[in-house]
């Protein structure tokens, strides 16, 4: 503690404290109203009816949001599993050697981090539209992996520089072959980390909405796509729903990972953009 | 020779799709704007689409409109952040809970956010409906217009409410692994607690804060799916109007599309290079 603390300052502080807690909690009370709301017109603080009925709908085959809810899941996994599979050597080549050039690769890899989507999505539209992949989930998945390509990429980085490829040395030279040592040596000590790197990457895929709607042109209907359409048109009680579905992931990986994340301000700056 | 052609092999996947992707899209765009496209017959670029946007008032007030929604969100949100780290440092249970919402606001698309903002702030929202319960307005249209509304309030709204805890963040991790000795010392030799703040602890956090700034600023100045939702029609942010323009049924607007693509493009490099700066600046000392 630095300086005396009058009365004075502990109530302001508490009072802060409550202001921001109710600040930052108070967007989604709302629309988890909404969600069981049955007509809640002006000037209703609360709905005069509660129901189920906006979840009913949701969760029903006729929608199409749970259609929409998988076709998002499938999306994201996939566009994860790839920038796990291009990232991880990725990031070890810049978090263990030094090479020349390394500067403009990095560079490379920070850029679709910072300029947003719409800048490029409209120039790629173009030549995607030439190779058939507009309006289709391959177009998408493969749209997806520049904003979470860097992502892994830089988590892996910062693995791989705290990582001593003695242990990989000492296996080889033990008779393990290369795929032996991956297996046994390498990837147990990169696991938590790529599992990390493979949650930022959900999350960043889950909360795509510019580049989804420009290459799959409305008819790769994912959550966010249903849930602006909804929030448009009137539909309160039921983009309520969908929201309440939509931040669910966030939800369980924020729980899954709070441990690891707490502190590392690296990997948040991931969560950033989400 | 081997040593090279190995980080070659584990760095071309990615380049290639970065490149592939991500150059690819912003080249495409850039020969597009200027209306070059032989493959497709176009083979006389023209400076029409550039001309167009910038004889057009409606590029500047929407130009204006995001400079405005990206720094004004910006300031603001560095602003609370850096107050409501340096609140939340100093207490033990409050700040466990927070720093969890914040975490958790992280998690929240934007585009979740916005809808929560409209269902608050739009003139039948919650708000609404608390002025009216107290009588200070009898009818939705009497509250002022927060969302759609030409000063962009709404959208600022937003991304404060989601920027704060992501700048807080970075913050609260940085003031922790510096701890209070800095300061400390500063205080017992006679510094002021606002003297202690602006010249020790404000100029370590500094670096930490303007990257994290740069990230917000150019995210908000480049964002499609909240201005769009919480955005007034006239005059609408760049990514929005870029937009509209590419949608347009008249197939003219296409080259003006992609010139404000490439604008947003620009823009967006020059924060990219502020940011390396930084973070360079950061590494070698």
């Amino acid at each position: 503690m630095i300086g005396g603390d009058g009365i004075w300052a502990r109530w302001f502080r508490t009072l802060t404290c409550l202001f921001l807690l109710v600040w930052l909690s108070l967007p989604m009370v709302p629309l988890a109203i909404w969600s069981f709301a049955h007509g809640w017109f002006f000037p209703d603080i609360l709905p005069q009816e509660w129901t189920l009925e906006a979840w009913r709908h949701a969760l029903s085959d006729k929608s199409g949001v749970l259609d929409a809810l998988w076709l998002t899941v499938g999306i994201a996994l996939a566009a994860t599993a790839l920038s796990i599979l291009i990232g991880v050597p990725a990031g070890r080549a810049l978090g263990m050697h030094r090479f020349r050039g390394k500067a403009v690769v990095e560079i490379m890899i920070m850029a679709p981090i910072i300029v947003p989507g719409i800048a490029v999505v409209l120039g790629l539209h173009s030549v995607f539209i030439w190779m058939g992949l507009t309006n289709t989930v391959s177009g998408v998945i493969l749209v997806h992996l520049i904003p979470t390509l860097p992502y892994v990429i830089l988590v892996m980085a910062g693995v791989f520089a705290n990582h001593d490829p003695a242990f990989e040395a000492q296996a080889r030279s033990l008779g393990a072959s290369a795929f032996q040592t991956f297996r046994c040596v390498t990837l147990p000590a990169i696991l938590p980390g790529i599992i990390v790197g493979a949650l930022f990457a959900f999350l960043v895929s889950w909360s795509q909405y510019i580049l989804t709607l420009i290459i799959g042109g409305g008819r790769v209907a994912t959550l966010p796509l249903v849930l602006f359409n909804f929030a448009t048109s009137g539909r309160n009680d039921l983009t309520g729903a969908i929201g309440m579905l939509y931040i669910l992931p966030g939800l369980l990986i924020l729980l899954i990972t709070a441990r690891q994340l707490s502190g590392c301000a690296g990997a948040v700056g991931g969560l950033g953009r989400v | 020779m081997y040593r090279h052609l190995k980080i070659t092999l584990m760095l071309l996947p990615a380049l290639a799709v970065l490149g592939g992707l991500f150059l690819g899209g912003l080249f495409l765009g850039l020969m597009r704007s200027f209306n070059y496209m032989p493959v497709i017959g176009l083979t006389r670029p023209s400076m029409d689409a550039y001309l167009a946007i910038f004889s057009d008032r409606e590029f500047y007030r929407s130009f204006l409109l995001s400079i405005h929604i990206s720094f004004t969100s910006t300031l603001i949100s560095c602003v609370l952040a850096v107050g409501a780290a340096l609140l939340l440092r100093r207490l033990h249970l409050g700040r466990t809970v927070i720093t969890f919402l914040f975490q958790l606001n992280l998690t929240v698309p934007h585009l979740v956010g916005a809808i929560g903002i409209l269902y608050l702030f739009s003139q039948s929202g919650v708000f609404a409906r608390l002025a009216a319960e107290m009588d200070l307005i009898s009818r939705p249209a009497e509250f002022p217009a927060l969302v759609f509304d030409p000063y962009a309030i709404g959208i600022i709204l937003q991304y404060v409410w989601k920027e704060v805890p992501f700048i807080g963040v970075i913050v609260l991790a940085n003031m922790q692994t510096m701890g209070h000795d800095y300061e400390a010392v500063a205080r017992s030799l006679g510094a002021t607690r606002w003297q202690g703040f602006r010249y020790v602890l404000l100029p370590l956090i500094w670096p930490g804060l303007l990257s994290a700034s740069v990230i917000v600023f150019a995210f908000a100045f480049g964002a499609y799916e909240i201005p769009a939702l919480l955005g007034a029609h006239y005059p609408a942010a760049l990514p929005v109007l870029a937009h509209r323009k590419y949608t347009d049924v008249d197939l003219a607007a296409r080259p003006e599309a992609m010139a404000l693509a490439i604008v947003i493009a620009v823009l967006s490099a020059v924060m990219l290079a502020i940011y390396i700066r930084i973070s360079r600046r950061r590494n070698g000392c």
